[in-house]
């Protein structure tokens, strides 16, 4: 197969970016989008040249490292992949291909298609957890969970950390991801006594690493390769009010808060 | 170099006394300990924030110590622990089906070909039991039944269901607890995290480790950080042969470069060969995709009885198969260990049974399990990974057999630690994939978890905490010279590899130093076949430092020259696995020498000269490293023939 890439190259951080075209031949339908890059890069230092810069590692879906918009879609058409599962096979021959960064306030590209998704860690650290210290824990089987429950937090904590939500929003939110860790948590028993003052810290910790706020475009769960489901947002704002309306906590961080703004 | 004229470590294994399962007991009401006000004074690098790394930074952390936290991903979430799919070992006998410590002790040295020591096969099982507690206590959704307890399946190697499992996902969901509990301690300020920063030397000062050399990959800033103690978490090295199911950065630097400065690499040739991964049908595929091991506890492991057979599977009647695996090896069929299934799916393939374009393939069948169970119960158990196999392949493995073939996977070799994890090399700690310590010559599927989890959790915090206790904390600027001596080195090392200035990828060297590998280091290896390899390295090694292009220099975010070190280093490496190789004349586990098997083509153990570690120490850049041993000693457990039959 054979195609014309429209690839976006920035040497740095505080450097423009512009898009630079590259025809790649021969290439055969069972390799991945990412081993075609290889391929192209691979040439370009044969000819000297700087190769693009991409975020990669596992490349089995898991990871998360893996971030590209590929024809204006994070992580190209196919529903439910991460760009390192996708393949040559789903694009049809001799067509244009766009690739560029996640493009997100809260994600600064550093170099060609590498952005900065620290803001994604902030948020988890903020609350992202279960404050148990190791030795802690009493047997296992201490407390049952229901298996409809462990399926459905099963479901949240599927959440690979891509940051695809955010890129495809056009507020550049991070309520899938954020309702992902704050929903398994909710639901696992393990999480309840930390609940409400976890979804009013992530909630902050959002807002504070410069994510927008959700309008319910839905284009997040479109493009998650997890599918994590729509429904884990309505069940944020709905742990987020009932903490919000409930929590000491609340007051006690809402307070200083309003002082810096 | 100063490493050149150090004597041979003693290899004292530091094993508690009394019975074997009062050991760890009573290690820990005997180790040292730093009091609650002292702890902060003392600071603590971790390499890697895997499940091994993170665990141990966070418990570290938690217990007071002040902990830095190096990873080369952006973020720890990202470390190849994340990949682990089918599950972790635990001794709960939740089942009733008669299992125990002992039971899981006994297969985990049984399943290592008795080249492991006892004492710490038997601390893994023990704790085993902790680890699933407290990753429940987590909030970690692992399977359950519809009573709400936890669910189990079987793996290789043993006869009882002991695995706990988060459906095809359960290292990504027990990684995502281990950094949950991180981000809590960066969160507290316990811990630094430095994401995309590689570790490309350790700094030792009068033969102890006081810190490493890191270079920021996203604009090649090198520092030098001091410690009181490091502990390298940074995975395994089996990318070393090109192809794998390793992520691809997963590499050997931060032990190897450990290696250099004095600490000893124990049993660097037993790398596993993990049996079920999708064939390779490509000259550019990237990677190998495991599919988790757990499939076979429902699949079933066949080729045509006929060599060269072109009818597709489905047109082939029942009596034409060869279900090899349960006519090979009857009580525990298709969950036979790892080593023998890879083992035997090579050699249905050599005889010309394969299938695929390729011929390096065997079908792994859900047809029948499909009949029994139904389509529901295997697509609770295993629906992610038919969509994995489906997406990758094109193939769908609800009509038509999955084609697997083994693929490097796990080392069981690292850095040679005693029973508190620590190396050769005072103050320098080895954790999870990075050290040898607990598989022997081939590792049990849902060990690897296990073991990453029991060093980061349970062991490392108190054990280190042993060490420290006897040593004042370090001043800041206790180790500028050796600092500056290290830093220097690793800035001449990059600017060497700018300087090239060839034409060729690096990636083109990393793939040929993989066939070479896989051919002569591989799933089989000879005498004749090590001894080539031995004069191929070099000569490749010497092209590579005259023809690759690194595209830019060191001072900027280089993607290139970050993998031209860590080729380098697997360049170096391999010299050291082949040699180890070469040098142990018998065929154990994962290491299946030609020369050393039985009649029937299974391995030949030969206890009386090879019971032992063998531990490599570096001698100098041109010089051969060095041999030493360690015996291991079986005092609970005789060492038998591995009979799986």
């Amino acid at each position: 197969m054979e195609f014309t890439l429209h690839i976006w190259r920035q040497h740095g951080a505080a450097e423009h970016g512009a898009f630079v075209t590259y025809p790649v031949r021969g290439i055969s339908p069972d390799l991945s989008f990412l081993e075609m890059l290889d391929i192209l890069n691979e040439e370009l230092v044969g000819r000297g040249e700087a190769p693009i810069a991409f975020d990669h590692d596992c490349r089995e879906g898991i990871c998360g490292s893996c971030a590209m918009v590929i024809n204006g879609d994070p992580h190209g058409p196919l529903p439910g992949t991460t760009t390192c599962q996708l393949y040559m096979r789903h694009f049809q021959n001799a067509t244009d291909i766009t690739v560029e960064p996640w493009r997100a306030r809260a994600f600064p590209v550093l170099r060609d298609l590498i952005v900065d998704r620290s803001a994604l860690d902030s948020v988890i650290q903020a609350g992202g957890y279960v404050s148990v210290n190791t030795g802690a824990a009493p047997d296992a089987h201490a407390i049952t969970v229901a298996k409809q429950a462990a399926d459905a937090a099963f479901e949240a904590a599927a959440c690979i950390g891509c940051g695809a939500c955010v890129a495809a929003c056009p507020n550049g939110a991070a309520m899938l991801f954020t309702a992902a860790k704050v929903a398994q948590l909710a639901i696992m028993p393990q999480g309840r006594p930390e609940r409400s003052r976890r979804v009013i810290g992530m909630v902050e910790a959002m807002d504070d690493a410069g994510f927008g706020n959700c309008t319910n475009h839905y284009a997040c769960t479109e493009a998650c390769p997890k599918q994590i489901p729509l429904r884990f947002i309505a069940q944020l704002n709905r742990e987020f009010l009932s903490a919000a309306l409930s929590s000491r906590e609340f007051v006690e961080l809402a307070r200083p808060h309003a002082h810096e703004e | 170099m100063a490493v050149a004229d150090m004597d041979i470590p003693a290899f004292d294994p530091r094993i508690p006394d009394g019975p074997l399962a009062d050991k760890w007991q009573r290690h820990r009401a005997e180790v040292r300990l730093v009091s609650p006000t002292n702890k902060r004074r003392y600071r603590v690098i971790v390499v890697g924030s895997g499940l091994a790394g993170a665990a141990a930074a966070a418990s570290l952390a938690e217990l007071g110590y002040q902990v830095d936290c190096f990873t080369f991903h952006d973020s720890p979430r990202r470390a190849h622990s994340v990949a682990a799919q089918g599950g972790i070992n635990a001794a709960k006998n939740y089942r009733n089906d008669g299992d125990s410590v002992e039971r899981l002790f006994r297969d985990t040295l049984k399943g290592g070909d008795y080249r492991s020591r006892e004492a710490n096969v038997y601390r893994l099982a023990e704790i085993s039991n902790q680890i699933i507690d407290h990753c429940v206590a987590q909030g970690i959704p692992f399977a359950r039944d519809y009573a709400g307890y936890l669910d189990n399946r079987s793996f290789g190697g043993a006869q009882v269901a002991r695995t706990f499992y988060a459906r095809g996902q359960t290292g990504q969901q027990l990684l995502l607890g281990a950094y949950g509990a991180l981000s809590r301690q960066i969160h507290g300020g316990q811990v630094r995290l430095h994401t995309r920063t590689e570790m490309l030397d350790l700094v030792v000062e009068d033969g102890r480790a006081t810190g490493i050399i890191s270079r920021r990959l996203t604009d090649g800033h090198i520092e030098h950080h001091g410690a009181d103690a490091v502990v390298l978490a940074s995975g395994g090295y089996s990318n070393i042969y090109y192809l794998s199911t390793n992520a691809l950065a997963s590499n050997v630097t931060a032990t190897y470069r450990a290696y250099r400065r004095g600490a000893w690499f124990a049993n660097p040739s037993f790398t596993q060969i993990h049996p079920t991964c999708i064939p390779a049908v490509e000259d550019h595929q990237s990677k190998l995709t495991l599919m988790s091991e757990s499939l076979r506890n429902d699949g079933r492991i066949w080729v045509p009885q006929a060599m060269h057979e072109e009818r597709r599977p489905a047109e082939i009647p029942e009596a034409e198969r060869d279900y090899y695996l349960e006519r090979m090896y009857p009580a525990y069929g298709n969950l036979s260990p790892r080593d023998i299934s890879s083992r035997a799916a090579k050699s249905v393939c050599d005889q010309g049974r394969g299938v695929g374009p390729s011929g390096h393939g065997v079908y792994l069948d859900f047809a029948e399990a499909i009949g029994r169970l139904g389509r529901r119960v295997i697509n609770d158990r295993y629906g992610n990974l038919f969509e994995m196999y489906q997406r990758i392949t094109g193939e769908d493995p609800w009509h038509t057999p999955m084609r697997i073939y083994p693929a490097a996977h796990y080392s069981m070799g690292g850095l040679w630690v005693d029973y508190d994890l620590m190396t050769t090399v005072p103050g320098l700690f080895a954790i999870g994939e990075a050290n040898f310590s607990d598989h022997g010559a081939n590792r049990l599927g849902a060990s690897a978890l296990m073991q990453g989890l029991a060093d980061g959790y349970f062991i490392l915090p108190q054990t280190l905490g042993h060490f420290l206790a006897a040593r004042p904390p370090l001043t800041a600027d206790h180790n500028s010279a050796a600092g500056a001596e290290a830093r220097a080195a690793v800035e001449a090392r990059l600017a060497r590899l700018v300087a090239v200035g060839g034409r060729t990828p690096v990636e083109t060297f990393h793939r040929r130093l993989g066939e070479l590998m896989w051919e002569h280091c591989g799933m089989s290896r000879s005498r004749a076949g090590l001894q080539q390899a031995l004069v191929e390295i070099p000569a490749l090694r010497d092209e590579f430092w005259s023809g690759i292009c690194v595209c830019g220099g060191s001072a900027e975010f280089n993607v290139v020259l970050e993998k031209a070190g860590r080729v380098a280093d697997y360049l170096e490496f391999a010299e050291v696995m082949v040699r180890d190789a070469l040098e142990r004349e018998e065929s154990c586990g994962a290491h299946f020498r030609t020369e050393h098997q039985t009649a029937d083509g299974e391995p030949r153990r030969e206890d009386a000269s090879f019971s032992h570690v063998a531990a490599w120490g570096f001698r100098g850049d041109g010089v051969a490293a060095q041999r030493a041993i360690e015996p291991l000693h079986f005092e609970h457990l005789q060492p038998a023939v591995r009979n799986y039959r």
